[in-house]
């Protein structure tokens, strides 16, 4: 029995913080938590200022993204750096199906996901067949392939980028009020966390954490590895177009520079800071990464430099992240 | 200008540029092939290479003057400068990862770029600084082809180090320590070749060679920023590609192709300046799909 | 018709010839083992009729079908499992976790099933619980099921290995040296487990051995091969009374004067 013991953190507050998540790994207390939560943030809006609601509404999207690549960084183990680009695919899609054929917005949600998937394959089929790292690379000029792209093009609206997007109307309001868009995200967010716990409790989340531990032997027990990467990366690339679509329809303006390289860089330091894979620990990272930067306003480009440095000191001395996957056996019990 | 005019510019232009793709190949591909890292911060020690060139250029302005034998110190210099400073990272950031997963040490990777990045963002104020030298930009012919002082200096300087490298690598010891970790780590280390010093010295010839590099495009060009690097070394990650990661005169190859399929590339009407980046990625995709080892790689079966 | 037809099988890697010319039957419902000194190139045998390595040239015929140029997974749907030499288990997951693996190819539940939890999903989720806890039991470490698979004694991990063979539900079986690091007890119940295997579950064996008392009990026909080739085939008595055999295991008789 005394195998069964993990390594454990020698320092006191580490011993503390484990307990903690030890706690929330249960069924009952979590569900209790999560009630809790649920009704503070439903209940929020009403009390308080529009600054409060725009930050939350930010952090709400942030989760459903970095929920996203964590589909595919996290669950399916394979690094991509070209994340933004996918966001940016949905956004457009949106953008220009909206604002210049003037498409309803709902109606542009499923060619935004098309052209995701689209995408996806083109980029995920030949390179997830070679060496992991390849894939690094190809998402990271992928990224500039869009940004060159919506910049070069005259249907995106170039440089400048696309205006006067329509606002998303749901039982005839139209939504055009922070609060309004501080619960379409927020259900959104919800939506993300319940996906993301069935597809990891799932014959397809269990497969992605074969390939991750060996790949050899998850092939020898008849896993399409290449298939069931292209799976992950392709309900990732769903998901960035989905929340692009929705940010398209949020700001009703969009431009090339909503799309650069840093914002990829950000929503993979939310996933790896709050451990790969584990969800709880991925909405840890979003809201990390999302509320320093609101208190730390003023340090500017300085923040990203101590954004960096502890990346780096969380990769050398507790590489699994914050919040990892299968810190505890509580959960396999 | 005639076609052939043209031609015999741009093929120039090709190969210079295609050269400073190539010496950065060369780094990604030696840490590559010998601890299997793509190592992200790469293009920003390309970048670091220019502005350290730029700094040590202005300190020995005053003494040297900044002609010809200025830049070749300042070369130099900035060349040990940068490869010391490649050295470091690799003790501090990638060799206690070793053992690690490779996501791991990838995110390191990617973590010392952001570092590096975000100094000279934060040293420069994002501004581009402009490097001048001393080296005159008027145009003499030889034969056809219309050249300047500066890129006859370039051009002797990229060969130079493509030669110095590479006898480097087949002469010395060290270059054969270098394709003998590449084969197999443990074995070499059972065989009593300090490991951890060749992949040292590996990275400080790739980081030397990246900041030459670095300094030559800033010569080139005239300016330095600190976002030169980001697409430089897409690129010359696409040239090692191209010429079979891991293996170096393939990383050359590779660069001086890339190179010319640019300086060829824009003449094309469709395509142009604008397109031009993304004509390379497009290749990039396209050669994985076809060619995934390269011109001069070989297929590897891993022994299970 | 044989389950598993292999003809003129070649392996190069460069230059080295690794298998070579290889040729060998295994009928439906046997125990067939392979022998031969180290390096012999018997794991390659194996890899090459999982997929891993491509063979240059011959054939394989695996109920009717070559599979020269299938790929791993598509070989283990076929209906062909293996073990590794070297245990491949996924050791952060439990055991459970690791024999619901080898049903991965039985079923087929993806995405909208995951996300919905439709009837047929959550049908499926059972069935592969029901199936991996049956072999669990049967090869007898069902307590166990639970555990991190690292943290199990070697032997066990070993059965865990088997487990998760049997849930593909394979119709034949390649063990890579099952013995190697067991104990005289273990042994015995391993030709025990496998005799089983092969007459409850109607599975055919084919192993790769280097405890000969193991494979000349266990096994009714034996393949010898040495530097790629087979050097002879029969029973174990056969095997054991041929010069080549004795002369691969313990060199030539004038090399050992010499020496």
């Amino acid at each position: 029995m005394a195998e069964k013991k993990q390594k454990k953190f020698t320092n006191p507050f580490g011993t503390v913080v484990e307990s903690l998540y030890d706690l929330f790994d249960k069924k009952a207390p979590r569900y209790l938590l999560m009630t809790i939560m649920t009704a503070f943030l439903i209940y929020l809006p009403l009390s308080s200022s529009r600054f409060t609601q725009e930050i939350m509404t930010n952090l709400f999207f942030y989760v459903v993204v970095c929920l996203g690549l964590n589909i595919i960084v996290g669950f399916a183990g394979l690094l991509h750096l070209g994340y933004a680009a996918f966001f940016a695919v949905g956004a457009y899609t949106t953008g220009i199906l909206s604002s210049v054929y003037g498409v309803n917005f709902w109606l542009t949600l499923p060619f935004s996901i098309i052209a995701a998937v689209i995408a996806g394959l083109a980029i995920g089929a030949p390179t997830l067949r070679l060496r992991g790292d390849y894939l690094a690379i190809v998402t990271l000029g992928f990224g500039e392939i869009i940004r060159l792209t919506v910049r070069n093009l005259d249907i995106t609206g170039g440089a400048m980028g696309l205006i006067g997007i329509q606002r998303p109307v749901l039982f005839g309001i139209v939504l055009n009020q922070i609060t309004h868009f501080y619960y379409l995200f927020f259900i959104l967010a919800v939506i993300a966390i319940i996906v993301s716990y069935r597809l990891h409790d799932s014959r397809l989340g269990r497969a992605w954490e074969y390939i991750r531990e060996d790949e050899d032997a998850a092939s020898a027990m008849g896993i399409n590895v290449v298939q069931i990467r292209l799976y992950a990366f392709i309900i990732g690339s769903a998901f960035g177009a989905l929340a692009g679509s929705l940010y398209a329809a949020k700001m009703t303006a969009i431009s090339p520079e909503s799309f650069m390289f840093i914002h990829s860089v950000m929503i993979l330091l939310a996933v790896v800071l709050g451990g790969m894979g584990k969800i709880p620990g991925v909405i840890l990272g979003a809201i990390i990464v999302t509320l320093i930067p609101e208190l730390s306003r003023d340090i500017g480009q300085f923040r990203l430099i101590i954004f960096a440095v502890l990346l780096l000191i969380l990769m050398l001395y507790r590489p699994q992240g914050i919040w990892p996957e299968r810190q505890g056996i509580s959960t396999k019990l | 200008m005639t076609t052939w005019e043209i031609f015999l510019q741009q093929l120039f232009n090709g190969l210079l540029v295609g050269s400073f793709y190539g010496l950065v190949a060369i780094g990604y591909s030696m840490v590559y092939g010998i601890i299997k890292l793509l190592n992200f911060a790469h293009a920003d020690i390309y970048m670091s290479g220019a502005f350290a060139g730029l700094i040590i250029l202005g300190f020995l302005n005053p003494y040297i003057g900044n002609q010809w034998l200025g830049i070749i110190v300042a070369l130099l210099l900035s060349m040990i400068l940068v490869g010391l400073l490649g050295v470091a990272i690799q003790r501090v950031a990638y060799r206690p990862m070793l053992k690690a997963p490779r996501l791991s040490i990838l995110i390191t990777a990617l973590a010392v770029s952001m570092i590096l990045y975000n100094t000279v963002l934060l040293m420069t104020q994002g501004q581009y600084k402009p490097f001048t030298t001393g080296l005159t930009h008027e145009s003499f012919y030889i034969g056809a082809l219309r050249m300047t002082e500066t890129r006859l200096v370039l051009l002797i300087a990229a060969l130079a180090l493509m030669l110095m490298l590479h006898l480097f690598i087949t002469r010395t010891m060290y270059g054969k320590a270098m394709r003998a970790i590449a084969l197999d780590r443990d074995t070499c280390q059972l065989m009593g070749i300090n490991v951890y010093k060749i992949i040292a010295i590996t990275f400080f010839v790739g980081s030397a060679l990246a900041a030459a590099a670095g300094i030559m495009a800033g010569v080139y060009y005239g300016t330095v920023h600190f976002f030169m690097g980001f697409l430089i070394g897409l690129k010359a990650f696409t040239a090692a590609v191209i010429g079979g990661i891991g293996i170096i005169p393939g990383a050359m190859l590779g660069g001086l192709l890339l190179g010319l399929l640019e300086a060829f590339g824009t003449q094309i009407p469709f395509i142009g300046s604008s397109w031009r980046d993304v004509f390379t990625f497009v290749f990039l995709i396209l050669f994985l799909i076809f060619k995934p080892n390269g011109l001069l790689g070989r297929m590897e079966s891993e022994r299970m | 018709m044989a389950l598993l037809d292999i003809k003129d099988l070649t392996l190069r890697f460069g230059g080295l010839c690794a298998v070579n010319q290889l040729s060998l039957e295994i009928e439906e419902g046997s125990i067939r083992s392979l022998i031969g000194p180290n390096g012999a190139g018997k794991t390659c045998v194996f890899n090459c009729l999982t997929g891993f390595y491509k063979p240059s040239s011959g054939d394989m015929v695996f109920m009717g079908t070559s599979i020269m140029k299938k790929k791993p997974h598509l070989i283990t749907h076929m209906g062909m499992a293996r073990t590794f030499q070297n245990l491949r288990l996924f050791k952060q997951m439990t055991v459970m976790e690791n024999v619901m693996s080898g049903m991965h190819c039985r079923t087929n539940a993806a995405f909208a099933g995951a996300v919905l939890r439709t009837q047929s999903q959550k049908a499926e989720e059972k069935l592969i619980r029901e199936i991996a806890e049956e072999c669990l039991d049967f090869v007898g470490i069902l307590d166990k099921k639970n555990y991190m698979a690292k943290n199990l004694p070697y032997g066990d991990q070993r059965r865990v290995e088997w487990a998760r063979a049997l849930a593909t539900q394979p119709k034949l079986l390649l063990l890579d040296e099952p013995a190697a690091g067991l104990n005289k007890e273990e042994k015995a119940r391993l030709i025990n487990l496998m005799r089983r295997i092969r007459d409850e579950r109607k599975v055919t064996i084919f192993l790769i051995e280097h405890d000969m008392g193991l494979v000349m009990k266990v096994s009714e026909k034996i393949f010898v091969i040495d530097y790629g080739v087979k050097i002879a085939e029969g029973t174990s008595k056969e095997v054991r009374d041929n010069p080549r055999v004795v002369e691969a295991y313990l060199g030539k008789e004038e090399t050992e004067d010499a020496v």
